[in-house]
This record gives C-alpha cells, sequence and structure tokens, in this order.
C-alpha cells in the first residue's frame, strides 16, 4: 500500500511494523521527528514497546544495550553530535555483537553549528563494526530499516540505516508499505539468546578483562561476519530486491561516477543528460558503505571513476575515495562536495561530470 | 524496618573467594553482603572501577551472579534496559548497578536520569572517596582536605552528598549505608527490594590501602566514621529514619572526637587542629540538614 | 564471543593464600559462636561448621578483620613461617 511519508515518518513505521520492542532516543535536529512519531505510536497503542525519555545520546544507546543484552528488538536514532556523544556506547555496542537498528540522520558536525546534512557523522562509524547503509530516498530508508532488523539479528552486528537530514529525513515521498503479515514472515520473533542473554539465574559475566588475544579474536569474527552481510542483503527475503550498492546505466559506462545518499539522486538526472549527449556515464551508487563493495568496485570496467562524496579527512583528502582507490582498477579522481549542505544540484553535477570526463577533476568543489 | 539476625544469613557464597578484591576491601564485604540479600534476582551491571578487576578474569568470574561490564558513565542506562527486558520477558531479576564515587561523577547525568524515570533498579554507590581503581585520584565524594594523587596537599573542593541529591530527585528509596554494618546494609537491600523504581543505597566503603589504614581495620575504620558523626545513617522509603547505629550522634556531646577518625588515616596526616575544627563545622551542618529532613518527612 | 565470557570460579585471582604475611589462628575453646567473623570476611573464606567456624587457608589473604572483630580473641593473626 502507497503512503506519503517523510524520511523520518518512514523510519518510525518501518520500527512499528518490525514490532521493535525497545526504544530509548535523544531529540536532534533533524533525527526528532522520527522520537517524536514513535513516542506517539507507544502512546496510542500502535506500537507495544518500551519507549524511554533518556537524558542523553549516550544514555540512549547505553539504555539500547541494555535491553538488547537482555533479549529484546531494540532501536534507537541520533545525528551528529548526537552520535559523537554516544560514541563510546557504539564501540561497545558492536564489540558486544548486540543487533541493535539505529537511524542515523545524517548531519553536519560542528562547530560552527550546522543542522544541514553532510556524511561525516556516518562515517565516523566506519571502522567500528556496526553493518552501515546510506538511504537514497525515503524508501530506501524505510526498506533498509527492516532489511537492518532481519541482517543485525542473522549475523549479531549491529545496523545503522543513514538517511539525509532535511532532504530525505522531511521531505516527504510516497513509499510503497508492505503488509504487517508479509513483514511478520520477513521478519520473526527476536532469539532472545542470541548472541548472549543476560538474566537472573544465568551466571555469566560478560565484557570483563579477560586475555589480549580475545581483543584480537573478537575483532577476527567481526571482520568474517561482516563479510558475509552482502550475501545476507542480497537473499533476505524482502518484498523488494537489495543489493550492496545500485547500478545505473553502468552496463556501458567508459565513466563511473562512485556516491552515496541523497543528492545521487540528481547525479543521476546529470547522468540522463550527459547519456543524450553521447558521453557514456554510469553511477555505482553505494548503498552500504560497510561493508565495503569491493568486489563490485573492483568489477568496474572503465576508464576513470569520479567519486563524489560529501566528507573530508583532514590530512588524507575524500574517504570514499581512499577506499575506492585501494580496490579500483581504473585510475580514481575525487571531488568532496556538498559539506554543510551546501546545494549541489544538476546543473552543478553535469559540469562537474563534464570535467571528469574531459580532464581532471580534483579536491574541492564549491 | 527489617531486622538481619546473622544466623539467619543464607550461607550460600555469591562473592566466591580467591579473587583480586585486596587484603581488606570494603567492595568485597559490600558485593558479599549484597548477594545475602538479594541472592538469585541479581544481575549486576558494572561500570569502570575497583568491581571490574574484582570481578575476575578470562574465563573466571568471582560472582555467582551475572554481571555485565558497560563503560564507565553508562550502568543506570543500561539498567534502564535491562530492567525493561526483565519486564517485558517475565523474569524476575533486579539490575543492581554497582559503582564507586568515579562513577556517579561523570555517569551523573546518568544517575539523574534513570532517578527521574523511576527506571527499575537498585543502585549501589560504594563510595571509597576517590577514583581508587585509577591510583586514588580525588573524585567528588573526596573527603574534606584528604590527600589524594591529584590533591598531595590535601582537598580543596566541597564534597557533594550524593544521598541527599538523590532524595531532592524524589527518587522511590534512598539510603545510606555503611560496611561496618553490613546487617544494616542487608536489612536496607531487602528493604529496597520491596520497592518498586528506582532505588538508591549510598555505601560507605573505607579502603586500606587508598585512605591509608591496615587491612584489619576496614570495619573498624567504617564504625568509628559513624560514631564521630561523618558518615550519617539513614533511610528514606517515604519516611526518613535516621538508622539505629547513628541516632545516639544526633547528641553532638556523644560522638567520638572527630580526630580519633581522622589520625589514623594517612590520608589526614597533614591536618592541623584548625582543619579538623574547619570540618568538625561541615559535620554540624550535615547534621542540621539531615535532623530538619527527618522532621519534614516524619 | 566466548573469550569475552566468563563463568563463576573460586580462585579467579590464583590461590589467594599466598598473599599472606599474617595468618589467622583459630581457637574454637574461646568461641561463642556469634559468626561476625564469618559475617565480615570479605574473601568468604570463612565457613560456618558444627561448633564454630573453620577457614580456608587457600583463599584466606591474612587481612586481619576476622581477629578484630572477634569479641572473644578467639583468632590470633601470626605471622607466616619462612617455608
Amino acid at each position: 500500500m502507497k503512503k506519503i511519508l517523510t524520511g523520518n515518518y518512514a523510519v518510525a513505521e518501518a520500527v512499528k511494523m518490525a514490532r521493535t520492542e525497545f526504544i530509548a532516543a535523544y531529540p536532534i535536529t533533524p533525527q526528532t521527528t522520527i522520537v517524536e512519531r514513535l513516542a506517539e505510536m507507544v502512546e496510542k497503542g500502535e506500537l507495544d514497546a518500551e519507549f524511554i525519555r533518556v537524558e542523553s545520546e549516550h544514555s540512549a544507546l547505553a539504555a539500547a544495550y541494555g535491553a538488547s543484552a537482555g533479549g529484546l528488538r531494540t532501536f534507537t536514532a541520533t545525528s551528529s553530535h548526537g552520535l559523537l556523544y554516544m560514541y563510546e556506547m557504539c564501540w561497545w555496542v558492536a564489540n558486544s555483537r548486540l543487533p541493535i537498528v539505529m537511524a542515523l540522520v545524517t548531519r553536519t558536525i560542528g562547530p560552527p553549528w550546522n543542522i544541514h546534512t553532510d556524511h561525516t557523522d556516518l562515517l565516523t562509524l566506519r571502522d567500528s563494526g556496526w553493518i552501515l547503509a546510506m538511504s537514497e530516498n525515503a524508501q530506501e530508508a524505510f526498506d533498509l530499516t527492516l532489511i537492518g532488523f532481519k541482517v543485525a539479528e542473522q549475523i549479531d552486528l549491529p545496523f545503522a540505516v543513514g538517511l539525509d537530514g532535511f532532504q530525505v529525513s522531511h521531505t516527504a515521498e510516497v513509499v510503497d508499505i508492505p503488509k504487517q503479515d508479509e513483514v511478520d514472515r520477513f521478519l520473526p520473533e527476536r532469539k532472545r539468546d542470541k548472541p548472549f542473554v543476560m538474566e537472573p539465574g544465568n551466571p555469566i559475566a560478560v565484557g570483563g578483562l579477560t586475555t589480549n588475544e580475545c581483543a584480537m579474536e573478537i575483532r577476527m569474527s567481526m571482520m568474517e561476519d561482516m563479510e558475509k552481510v552482502g550475501d545476507l542483503v542480497r537473499n533476505s527475503g524482502y518484498v523488494r530486491d537489495y543489493d550492496l550498492v545500485e547500478r545505473y546505466r553502468l552496463n556501458d559506462a567508459e565513466y563511473v561516477v562512485i556516491m552515496m545518499g541523497a543528492w545521487c539522486g540528481d547525479a543521476k538526472d546529470a547522468i540522463d543528460i550527459l547519456r543524450d549527449e553521447g558521453i557514456q556515464i554510469g553511477m555505482l551508487r553505494l548503498r552500504f558503505i560497510r561493508p565495503f563493495p569491493a568486489e563490485e568496485i573492483a568489477k568496474l570496467n572503465c576508464k576513470k571513476i569520479l567519486v563524489v562524496e560529501r566528507d573530508s579527512s583532514i590530512g588524507k583528502g575524500g574517504i570514499i575515495a581512499t577506499e575506492v582507490k585501494s580496490v579500483a582498477n581504473s585510475s580514481v579522481q575525487s571531488v568532496m562536495a556538498g559539506l554543510g549542505g551546501v546545494d549541489v544540484g544538476v546543473e552543478d553535477f553535469v559540469a562537474m561530470f563534464k570535467r571528469f570526463v574531459e580532464g581532471e577533476l580534483r579536491g574541492w568543489w564549491l | 524496618m527489617v531486622v538481619v539476625k546473622i544466623k539467619d544469613l543464607p550461607k550460600e557464597k555469591y562473592l566466591l573467594p580467591g579473587n583480586t578484591a585486596c587484603q581488606g576491601c570494603p567492595h568485597a564485604l559490600g558485593l558479599k553482603a549484597l548477594g545475602m540479600a538479594l541472592g538469585d534476582r541479581i544481575v549486576l551491571i558494572v561500570p569502570a572501577g575497583c568491581t571490574t578487576i574484582i570481578a575476575g578474569s578470562r574465563d573466571k568470574s568471582a560472582f555467582k551472579f551475572p554481571c555485565l561490564h558497560v563503560p564507565f558513565a553508562s550502568a543506570p542506562a543500561v539498567a534502564t534496559g535491562l530492567g525493561s527486558a526483565f519486564k517485558r520477558l517475565g523474569k524476575d531479576g533486579i539490575p543492581v548497578v554497582w559503582m564507586g564515587d568515579g562513577g556517579s561523577d561523570i555517569g551523573f547525568a546518568t544517575l539523574s536520569g534513570a532517578c527521574v524515570r523511576k527506571d527499575d533498579m537498585i543502585v549501589v554507590v560504594s563510595d571509597n572517596e576517590a577514583y581508587m581503581n585509577t591510583g586514588i585520584q580525588t573524585s567528588g565524594t573526596t573527603f574534606w582536605k584528604a590527600r589524594t594523587t591529584t590533591s598531595p596537599t590535601g582537598k580543596r573542593e566541597e564534597k557533594k552528598d550524593l544521598a541527599l541529591i538523590m532524595l531532592m530527585h524524589k527518587a522511590d528509596y534512598v539510603a545510606t549505608a555503611s560496611v561496618g554494618y553490613l546487617q544494616d546494609f542487608i536489612a536496607k537491600l531487602k528493604r529496597a527490594s520491596e520497592i518498586e523504581g528506582f532505588r538508591f543505597i549510598h555505601l560507605h566503603s573505607p579502603c586500606p590501602p587508598g585512605w591509608g589504614f591496615d587491612s584489619g581495620e576496614t570495619v573498624e575504620i567504617a564504625r568509628m566514621a559513624v560514631k564521630c558523626g561523618a558518615w550519617i545513617l539513614w533511610e528514606f522509603d517515604g519516611r526518613f529514619k535516621i538508622s539505629p547505629q547513628s541516632k545516639p550522634y544526633r547528641d553532638r556531646d556523644k560522638r567520638l572526637p572527630l580526630a580519633d577518625y581522622l589520625r589514623r588515616q594517612r590520608r589526614f596526616r597533614h591536618l592541623t587542629n584548625d582543619d579538623i575544627v574547619e570540618i568538625e563545622k561541615r559535620i554540624d551542618e550535615q547534621w542540621k540538614v539531615i535532623l530538619a529532613l527527618e522532621n519534614i518527612f516524619s | 564471543m566466548e573469550c569475552m565470557m566468563a563463568r563463576p570460579s573460586k580462585g579467579s585471582a590464583g590461590k589467594t593464600g599466598l598473599w599472606r604475611t599474617f595468618k589467622p589462628i583459630y581457637d574454637d575453646t574461646k568461641c561463642n559462636g556469634c559468626l561476625l567473623c564469618w559475617l565480615y570476611c570479605p574473601e568468604n573464606a570463612i565457613d560456618v561448621v558444627d561448633g564454630g567456624i573453620s577457614i580456608d587457608y587457600d583463599y584466606c589473604k591474612g587481612c586481619g578483620i576476622c581477629a578484630k572483630i572477634c569479641a572473644k580473641k578467639a583468632i590470633e593473626m601470626v605471622r607466616e613461617e619462612e617455608t
């Protein structure tokens, strides 16, 4: 059934349909309406879940950690500074192998204060062990949240669904919602003692001092399990097919653009315009940044690759470009644009891609 | 008020011998008493601190109840989540946060939030009056003028009264206790377990290496703190009651000389008589507040 | 995850009896069975037995609390001999 939902409300809808049992979140623009909608759903009896009005993001993920360690299906949401405030807990959750799902409404990190989108916040999680997905629109935000619960619980790794602040979070779009019984078949009740459960009468101690080797063993097994996520996403059994990437006009592309997020919509429009002019350009859109779609990128058979991204690693350059370069078999050009929510529209992309095709394009686009 | 007779206390050991606790460690006394009071219902949540180490290492846990290790500032919030899970899944568990004064400094907001929400848990702050696990640094509850590694000439900052702060949050149950009076602590834990919601016990825990006294004197020093009026035992469960062990010391003249308590600890060796008089004033002020509360919530 | 889990075990720090400088020696003829030493042993190394208590010297760290709390002086701290 088709509904008109903003990205945030689509996420809330997915959380409800997943029969989430525990929600703890602290408001931060532009995530706030997810939390408000969920609170409303719980109060109205539409969602049978515990909703905790925590006093900070650190406590939001800490409470989620406790609930998940107790066996409940758990959700939280945040952005930017909120993520940074819960950052310590993010790493604790990942190493603890708990299948918490988090919506990350991307927002620039200050100072200066800025509530608009860029992707630096999501990328701060890239080393942690969280599965990181980035939606392009409200439909994907909805779908990836449901897929997130399933895959997280299968592989015992937490799952973050990114959605661009304001561009997706607050933009109303048509979202195709499956039926509740379809979702129930897709997503059965969580296996409550997996990977472990804290409960009275079960005297395990979890996370205490142990051998140095254990620190490595944990990370090694997380690395191994993260490699299985691609197949789990492709074979999730969801009502729509999903992959780690979207291939847009890639078949005969001589020039490939690699990007992630909402602005890919405009970038694809630019690709269409250039295609009409005879330029064989296509896009490999990253739906997931972790696991990193190394195979898909290595397979690209083209003249050159342009990575356009909304982030920066001071002292190195574009974060995604660095990662792409490490596996690509063609030369990679790198552009950092749209930080702070700076608008990059279709005309910008047309100009950008032309420069890329005709010659060299590196560094900043402002 | 539950009266706890020693002979009736369960013999089952929830704190297992041969752990890493120092000789004469007050946390060990407290954890042992916790096990006696609440047994199999306990799910312990331990943020960074001495208890992290006492809990065991590798595949050996020193506890016979479940124990979840958590980041320093997070414990009461984790308890919120765990408590929700127990309730929803019908499990008869009590999330018990066991943290030190360190945890109640760095996790003050966390403590406050869980309390205001009346989330279901028992929080015990086992207070040894410094950040002991990192080597004896000053905390918010370090005793006035005490020497620590970060206050080498004696603490200049104020001492916050944690239990009164939690009382002002309108917590469902608040009490102070001491490892010098384990039967009283056990009684308070049992009383707390009869009440739902957020329950808080501030446990006075003298630390031999941290305070500078012989490992055999832990219980004695703890009792002296009460007998000189420096540590006041009270309980609030709707009514504010000064505990029997502290009652005599409402009368200033009945209190043992403060100097007797202080001079037995190396952390106070540098104190002058003027220092002691100044501290006595603080203790008098403390009693004024306690007596007033006894009046208000009688 | 297994390597991050521990289960209840005595002696998680080894045979902590080796820590002792002083050893508590118990005289059951002086004992009145009050059980205060049993309650206040931080190590849980004192057990209640018929007619009194028994000390587990494998784990007793020799802190001395039991000797101090005994009103009947039934426990005396004696320096460990060099063997």
